[in-house]
């Protein structure tokens, strides 16, 4: 047993720590966050010259890592950062992608790897909440062409993606996994509709409606009626890295709030003095050591076959989405007012925190689930 | 033991009832419904509303204007007015101010500002958090000299509601350095236009402007501004914080988020189903239902035992906490009832009126923001923390 990182994990997350030191405040983040596109785009451009996507896919299509700890590595340092780069996307699907993808399609991995594409998931639907296989949305293929109908909700960055991956039902099987396809759409496709918003965390996301999209035959990525568990299993990689995000993200509340005990005074003396305050810390501590595991279960199980795997991911987004919304509020509520105001990064740290659990599934969804994975054979 | 209302009280809350369906404008309370931001106009008209009906002032004495009422008949009021989309009570001038006026103020001092404060002449704010006086509110440091004709305030507030509004504000200031840290303040009346005065707001993590830095450079404050003695302020302080404690468990707008919850986990869909019929979720539910149904009997409990002496004890302590965990409870729920429609934040749908297209259903536009701003519930009016300490010392005898 060993749970060290390599000396490239290492080199990687010094590279990586460094530059969002130097060139990555809070400053610039709150100011990406808020800004059009939702993120800056040339921030984007330098981290993945700096090989961040690289890092986050297998030698066979051009990456060098792609790990569940080299996936761990890289959100962790994203996730202390605030990061609203689209990586999340970008880890999803370039490794789905490099999964099913022809020898044309697979040309995107390059764009994605440099940086000067990207590529957001287009899989969930209004009215299917969290649920991967609630499709609504149609692909029939009629002369030579793929004509999409549909809606689609909770697409990272739609506003500014190049193209899409979107998830359609081709036929309506007995089993709901079966007859599901994927397709790779361009943003400019005639008929295609974004609708793009701010979220409350920091960033952009959006809908997009699909009113008889025409696409080429080509463009159906892998085979025809079986996208669902190449998504899973991307989807899973995405899972993990906003686990080890939010691990980011709570480690930097905790400093955060450390020092706060330790320099605030009230009453003569530093509100670390107080023991109702010191254990309420080390109850936080305790859970987010448990995190670290959750996220280092999760990272293990990702190349392992599916029951394992999703039954490891569930579980550690269940545990993170408790985790982090106990560390948010008790980091704020231990600060006090201050970390209430927009001018004090906690309280950003705090809203991703909380909203993480609005994404890839929730803490009750990853429960229901994990029930259903352990129950099942 | 009856748990049930009286004749007198059944009527008493039909009154209310016909209030806010007859009265309020249902422009008003579609406002606070869909959790839009109310400005100072919103709040004064609902003011004087009330005003027109006796019912602004609940704790005064009549001949002041006040309609005296009991326990049960301001819980009757909180429940039916937030069920019913009213917006809160601002409660700086009537129920903070005007307690301290009529228990400690001189006559002169009654006849100008009490009623001023019921016509809406005066709109109030609280001075009393320091950027180095939260928790430890005693080590306040803002200084109030007298020379000459005047005392000459300086220092800073902070935290401090509405001050964009104020046309006064109530202060704790120094006026000592003697003795123990309480025995040097004083309560001051200053009006906000006095020259020397900066307000600057504080932006909350949700994106609101309701709380202010206020700024006292050499402001000039007549004499006749002091309430009671100098050096007395916090006597009056803790009277006006343990006076009003009616509504501190917030009992009634727990009600109102709770039905708001289950109407939209009715409206959700989860795996093809209402969310409300998901057995987790449903769980959720009904836990802190569970609780809030105890918590309503122990908020009338112990404003029932206030009624006979007027100053409920750290009682208030206990709903304080419980209250505020519940309301952040179902303010929890909600969020996490909307599932990926709690993550747009449309900034503009906050004002009044708009008509851009959302991309969720307009319910879920306000709840995540809710949640956020309501994490302040806990750390404001003295944290859970000081209640805790208060309940140990007063209460447990620790």
């Amino acid at each position: 047993m060993n749970f060290n990182r390599s000396d490239d994990q290492r080199m990687l997350a010094d590279t990586l720590s460094r530059y969002l030191k130097d060139h990555y405040s809070h400053k610039h983040r709150m100011a990406s966050a808020n800004s059009d596109s939702g993120y800056n785009p040339a921030t984007y451009k330098a981290l993945c010259d700096l090989g961040i996507v690289g890092a986050l896919l297998p030698e066979t299509c051009g990456g060098y890592g792609g790990s569940g700890s080299d996936i761990t590595v890289v959100f962790e340092e994203l996730g202390s950062a605030l990061c609203v780069d689209p990586l999340l996307s970008a880890v999803m699907c370039a490794n789905l992608i490099a999964e099913i993808a022809s020898d044309t399609q697979a040309e995107l991995i390059a764009g994605i790897i440099s940086g000067e594409k990207t590529v957001s998931l287009a899989h969930y639907e209004p009215g299917g909440r969290y649920q991967l296989d609630t499709i609504e949305c149609t692909a029939e293929l009629i002369n030579d062409h793929w004509v999409l109908n549909g809606q689609k909700n909770q697409v990272l960055n739609a506003g500014t993606a190049d193209c899409f991956i979107v998830l359609a039902r081709n036929e309506k099987p007995a089993n709901p996994l079966d007859g599901l396809s994927l397709f790779i759409v361009n943003k400019d496709t005639a008929n295609l509709t974004v609708n793009s918003y701010p979220t409350i965390d920091g960033g952009r996301s959006g809908d997009i409606t699909l009113n008889n999209v025409r696409i080429a035959e080509s463009n159906l990525l892998g085979k025809e009626g079986q996208g669902y568990l190449p998504l899973e299993k991307a989807v899973a990689r995405g899972t993990l890295a906003l686990c080890a995000e939010a691990f980011g993200a709570m480690c930097v509340c905790k400093d955060m709030t450390i020092e706060y005990l330790q320099t605030r005074k009230q009453f003569g003396v530093a509100l670390g003095k107080f023991q109702a305050l010191q254990h309420r810390l080390v109850d936080a501590v305790i859970e987010i050591e448990q995190a670290r595991s959750a996220v280092i279960n999760a990272a293990y199980s990702i190349d392992q076959d599916r029951h394992d795997r999703e039954a490891q991911i569930s579980a550690a987004k269940n545990l993170i989405g408790r985790t982090a919304k106990l560390v948010a509020e008790e980091s704020i509520q231990m600060h006090g007012g201050i970390a209430m105001t927009w001018e004090y990064s906690l309280s950003h740290y705090a809203k991703r925190l909380i909203m993480i659990d609005h994404q890839l599934g929730d803490t009750d969804y990853h429960l229901q689930r994990y029930i259903n994975f352990t129950t099942t054979t | 033991m009856d748990l049930n209302l009286s004749p007198d009280e059944l009527v008493f809350q039909q009154q209310i009832k016909d209030f806010t369906s007859n009265k309020v404008p249902q422009w008003l309370k579609d406002k606070v419904l869909s959790h839009k931001h109310l400005c100072k106009e919103d709040y004064q008209h609902y003011h004087s509303l009330l005003n027109e009906m006796g019912w602004l002032a609940q704790s005064w004495p009549v001949e002041y204007g006040g309609c005296a009422w009991t326990a049960v008949q301001k819980h009757l009021f909180e429940e039916q007015t937030a069920a019913a989309g009213c917006p809160r009570v601002v409660p700086f001038g009537v129920n903070m101010l005007g307690p301290v006026l009529l228990k400690f103020g001189d006559d002169a001092q009654k006849r100008h500002f009490l009623p001023r404060i019921l016509d809406g002449s005066d709109w109030w704010c609280q001075g009393y958090s320091e950027p180095g006086a939260g928790s430890d509110l005693a080590s306040l440091k803002t200084s109030a000299v007298k020379t000459g004709n005047h005392y000459i305030v300086n220092g800073q507030k902070t935290w401090t509601t509405f001050a964009q509004h104020a046309d006064w504000i109530f202060c704790l200031v120094r006026t000592s350095t003697s003795g123990k840290a309480q025995q040097g303040i004083s309560f001051l009346l200053i009006d906000m236009k006095s020259p020397g005065i900066e307000v600057r707001p504080i932006k909350l993590l949700d994106g609101t402007a309701e709380v202010n830095e206020i700024f006292f450079n050499n402001v000039e404050v007549p004499p006749e501004n002091l309430i009671g003695q100098e050096n007395m302020g916090w006597t009056y302080a803790k009277y006006l914080l343990t006076h009003e404690r009616t509504g501190i468990a917030g009992v009634g707008f727990a009600t109102h988020y709770l039905a708001e919850l289950k109407h939209i986990a009715a409206k959700q869909v989860n795996n093809g189903k209402p969310l409300i019929e998901d057995p987790v979720f449903a769980a959720r539910i009904a836990q802190v239902e569970i609780d809030l149904l105890a918590m309503k009997t122990t908020n009338l409990r112990v404003v029932a035992s206030a009624d006979k002496d007027a100053a409920p004890g750290p009682e208030s302590s206990m709903l304080k906490i419980k209250g505020t965990v519940i309301r952040q409870e179902i303010n929890d729920l909600l969020r996490r009832a909307l599932g990926p429609d709690a993550s747009p934040y449309i900034d503009h749908y906050f004002q009044d009126s708009n008509d851009a297209a959302l991309p969720v259903p307009e319910y879920a536009m306000p709840l995540a923001s809710h949640y956020f701003n309501e994490l302040k519930i806990s750390i404001y009016g003295g944290s859970n923390e000081i209640q805790r300490g208060i309940i140990t010392k007063m209460i447990i005898g620790l």
